[in-house]
């Protein structure tokens, strides 16, 4: 993907996947907002909101498979897919993450 | 008879809709007709729809009754006015319907023609099958006695059975103008009966032909307390008798007026209720040419001696035997459906392991099994207690419950069931079957738990929620915990939401093969899993995933066990990943509720130094630290310290970590011993030092915190520990193992008496690693002592008996070799970028309140 591409989104580059280590995650500020970042073992990438609904636990210091994101307070999952709770919680917000050249870029 | 207007409308709607589907010859769907819509046959209607079979089957079910499917086991509570009759519809006339089933609701059948292979019913209508089930149940017996019936061979008026719907509602109208009733029959619907009449405020006599009551569930001593407690209700109980003649036919009215017993008492009545036991319902299959001894004779596939008919539930008779109760003819359903519809063409019935458990006339019983020994070597325990009108009792034989008795008292019977059905194993001290031991306050067994009763405390959890999520459809105690999050916090409740899970689902529960696993993500349990981490050689969480996982699938939820079970195996050669690690693992503190972490540096034994602790206060003005406290553990806490300020804060203590955050070895509280104390018997606090020093930091199935006191007053609370050490003089010792001071209360178990500190740091080495290698992840020693058995874990650890204490002392010192202190560690440099970075950077913390 080009740079001009990455122009015509709405993605923000809110930091390097380096800064992200393998199978954890990482929380990122974008303007006023946090966006929790994580990297997963297959190699997917997937953004949710920081602070957890139930609670505002710290999500990015959360478990995850490649189904779900446990939040490290009380153990609630949230799907990847769409950020449901699989025991019937108040859901999280997803957004669209990708890797352009090395940088994370987060559809906010 | 009256039946409800909806229920009329839809029954009779219902031969008009079947007339709409496609004619016989053009359906390529086999033909199913089943003969009697009670429990059994309704149940394997809805066994085979579950199992696809409404694609296979044209279903048709003819009903004796007019009625949808209802719970026959309900009809004491409708009599007793505690159910209204709608409470006990399970399949109503639109659920037939919904699922395109041909009922004939109020049609008899009258025979089957086997050669032709048509049903012809009372109506006069022929039916013809390919396949049929007969599930006719059983009738009334009424024995014989003069004046019963009426000329025209009914029963005389004033005079019922009680095993339908309409029998019921008849002897709930008579109540409104009877006074006095004789119930014939002292078994469980006899006294039932009696129990509701007399709950209609009628004068009600029990005769009963047998030396003593429920005699086919009970022995006589049970049978006699059961009698008391029956007579203090105000019901006036004959046994050992029979009634030979009924009277009030000769009168004008024709209605019963009493009974002559043999003895020639009579009992005035104006109702009398006969429950003198049930007979199957036989006739159409011996009109059919089918065979019939008691019942109609069934193969282990349910099929009688046609290839094409089968029977299920009180009509059949399997090996010999007829079953009176509802379990056995749900399992014949459950077979049948299998073999018809071809999801397992080769299942097999063997029989029931019957178990009741009722509430007669007040009194709570359960039963199942047998209820006497029958051979020499059977051991047979009884507690009876006549004045609280309780009468426990077992028998047990090879070491497996074959059955128990338990009347007036039924806490134990959620265990006792899982014993009797699964041939769980049982605790040596055969008395804690029948009773709790434990000094704690009186459990209250699950059934009489108020329905808000809340059981997971962690997650507010009630009992009705749990009740609700079995109703719902978890058919599994790992279900429920997932769906209501119960035994998910701290989990002490876990023993507790499986006995409410097991009460609530009434034996309805399918066997969990989850619960076995060490962790959810990996289906084997602790020790084949342990076998195949070694044989494959995977020293990484996501190499175990790779290789023993479902498809290579990872799951969150298990990271954190294998971790600490790849630790244990590999030490020094385990190859780390933080994303296996839990966040307190990961930076080596205790996450709390605002996403700051807790900082405890180690403090051997609770001893301290004026230099330590002021090092300590710098450090907590230095990071401004909104709360100290002094922990239960006999150390300090900082509370409220910010994820990144951690590394520096470690590096401004240079003390190593106490482990507060981990499942690991914890900390060991002691006393002063005999340095100080002048009751000391040996020098305590020195031990304790010893034994932390010895075992800091290691990695469990869960946190394991130890204590030594120099005496047995206590001070440093040995004895509920998961390792308690005690000085009783002499330089000797006592070692006690799984007691617990926390959400559980339990005085830990004297494993043995030694000599000498060595032989304590050998001997609570050699336990904590028997722990590790066979308790299941979060098992913690109280739950994993009592599961595995004191006199086991005795002759393993003090005689060897596997032979494996050298490999148990190779594997802890192992482990020990691998000790080093994650702070030293990781605050020289991250272990992974961004390690101590705030989660939360936009969000000031700490929130908690400073102190």
């Amino acid at each position: 993907m080009s740079v001009t591409d990455v122009a015509t989104t709405t993605g923000v580059v809110v930091g390097r996947i380096d800064d992200v280590p393998m199978g954890e995650g990482r929380t990122f500020v974008v303007g006023s907002e946090q966006v929790a970042v994580f990297r997963l073992r297959n190699g997917s990438l997937h953004a949710t909101q920081a602070a957890c609904p139930h609670a505002g636990g710290p999500l990015a210091d959360g478990q995850s498979d490649v189904d779900v994101l446990v939040c490290p307070l009380h153990q609630y999952a949230y799907r990847w897919s769409d950020g449901t709770s699989t025991s019937g919680a108040a859901p999280i917000r997803v957004y669209p993450v990708r890797e352009v050249e090395g940088e994370l870029v987060v559809d906010v | 008879m009256t039946m409800t207007p909806s229920r009329a409308v839809l029954g009779a709607r219902l031969a008009g809709t079947s007339t709409l589907h496609l004619d016989d010859d053009l359906d390529p769907r086999g033909r199913l007709v089943v003969v009697g819509n009670g429990m059994a046959g309704a149940r394997l209607v809805e066994e085979i729809l579950e199992r696809g079979g409404g694609e296979q089957f044209r279903i048709t079910i003819f009903g004796d009754e007019p009625h949808g499917n209802y719970n026959r086991i309900m009809l004491s509570p409708v009599l007793a006015g505690e159910s209204h009759e709608d409470d006990i519809v399970l399949n109503s006339h639109d659920w037939y319907s919904d699922n395109g089933i041909d009922l004939r609701a109020g049609v008899r059948v009258e025979r089957i023609d086997t050669a032709a292979k048509q049903v012809h019913a009372a109506d006069g209508s022929v039916t013809g099958y390919d396949h049929l089930v007969l599930a006719t149940g059983s009738y009334s017996w009424i024995p014989p006695m003069n004046g019963v019936r009426k000329d025209d061979g009914e029963l005389l008026d004033g005079v019922y059975g009680f095993r339908t719907i309409d029998e019921t509602r008849a002897l709930l109208e008579a109540t409104s103008r009877c006074t006095r009733a004789v119930v014939m029959g002292g078994g469980l619907l006899g006294l039932e009966a009696a129990r509701a009449l007399q709950g209609h405020g009628m004068q009600v006599e029990l005769v009963h032909a047998m030396p003593w009551l429920m005699n086919a569930q009970l022995d006589a001593e049970a049978g006699a307390i059961l009698k008391k407690s029956v007579e203090e209700l105000g019901i006036t109980v004959h046994l050992d008798i029979l009634a030979s003649e009924v009277l009030g036919g000769e009168t004008a009215e024709g209605h019963v007026t009493g009974v002559i017993l043999k003895d020639g008492r009579r009992l005035d009545c104006d109702l009398l209720v006969v429950a003198a036991g049930v007979r199957p319902h036989t006739d159409v299959a011996v009109r059919s040419g089918l065979e019939v001894e008691r019942a109609i004779i069934v193969d282990d596939q349910l099929r009688t001696d046609d290839p094409d008919v089968y029977a299920i539930g009180e009509c059949a008779q399997h090996r010999g035997s007829v079953y009176g109760l509802v379990a056995p003819a749900w399992e014949h359903a459950k077979v049948l459906a299998d073999v018809l519809t071809g999801t397992n063409p080769h299942a097999e019935y063997h029989g029931s392991r019957t178990a009741t458990k009722l509430k007669v006339a007040g009194v709570d019983v359960a039963t199942m099994g047998i209820n006497t020994p029958q051979r020499d070597e059977d051991e047979f325990l009884v507690i009876t207690e006549p004045k609280r009108g309780v009468h426990l009792s077992v028998v047990i034989r090879d070491d497996k419950l074959v059955g128990a008795t338990l009347l007036g008292d039924t806490r134990k019977v959620a265990f006792l069931t899982q014993a009797f059905d699964r041939g769980a194993p049982l605790p040596e001290e055969r008395i804690r079957l029948l009773v709790d031991l434990s000094d704690g306050a009186e459990e209250v067994g699950v059934a009489d738990m108020p329905h808000d009763s809340q059981v997971c405390n962690c997650n507010g959890v009630s009992k009705g929620d749990i009740c609700g999520a079995v109703s719902g459809g978890c058919g599994s105690v790992g279900e429920v915990m997932d769906r209501t999050r119960a035994g998910k916090g701290c989990g002490s409740c876990k023993s507790l939401v499986k006995q409410i899970v097991e009460w609530a689902a009434d034996g309805d529960l399918a066997e969990d093969p989850a619960a076995s696993y060490y962790v959810p993500g990996i289906p084997m349990p602790k020790p084949e899993l342990m076998r195949a981490i070694r044989e494959h050689d995977l020293r990484s969480v996501s190499a175990v995933f790779a290789v023993l996982a479902p498809d290579g699938k990872d799951d969150a939820k298990s990271k954190m066990g294998l971790t600490s079970l790849l630790k244990m195996i590999w030490g020094h050669d385990y190859l780390p990943e933080k994303d296996a690690e839990f966040i307190n693992d990961r930076v080596h503190g205790n996450i709390q509720r605002d996403g700051t972490f807790s900082v405890v540096p180690q403090m051997k034994g609770g001893v301290t130094t004026p230099a330590q602790l002021r090092r300590i206060a710098e450090v907590a003005e230095k990071y401004e630290v909104p709360m100290v406290k002094v922990t239960g553990g006999q150390r300090i806490d900082l509370l409220g310290v910010r994820k990144e300020d951690l590394p520096a804060m470690w590096n401004d203590l240079g003390m190593p970590s106490g482990y507060a955050y981990g499942k690991s070895f914890r900390t060991v509280k002691t006393c002063v011993g005999s340095d100080f104390c002048r009751f000391g018997l040996d020098d305590s606090t020195q031990l304790g030092i010893d034994l932390e020093t010895r075992f800091q930091g290691i990695e469990s199935p869960a946190k394991m915190k130890l204590a030594v006191v120099g005496c047995p007053r206590n001070c440093a609370e040995a004895y509920v520990k998961d390792v308690g050490v005690v000085a009783v003089g002499g330089g000797k010792w006592e070692v006690y193992i799984g007691g617990a001071a926390g959400a559980s209360v339990r005085k830990g178990d004297l494993l043995a008496t030694v000599e000498g500190r060595d032989a304590v740091m050998t001997l609570a080495g050699r336990f904590m690693q028997y722990y590790r290698e066979n308790a299941n992840w979060l098992e913690r020693t109280y739950d994993f002592v009592p599961r595995v058995g004191l006199e086991k874990i005795k002759a393993v650890l003090l005689e060897d008996s596997e032979g494996i204490c050298a490999d148990l002392d190779a594997g802890i010192q192992r482990s020990i070799d691998a000790y080093t202190d994650p702070w030293g560690q990781d605050a020289e440099e991250p272990a992974t970028p961004g390690q101590f970075r705030p989660a939360l950077p936009l969000i000031a913390l700490p929130k908690v309140p400073v102190r």
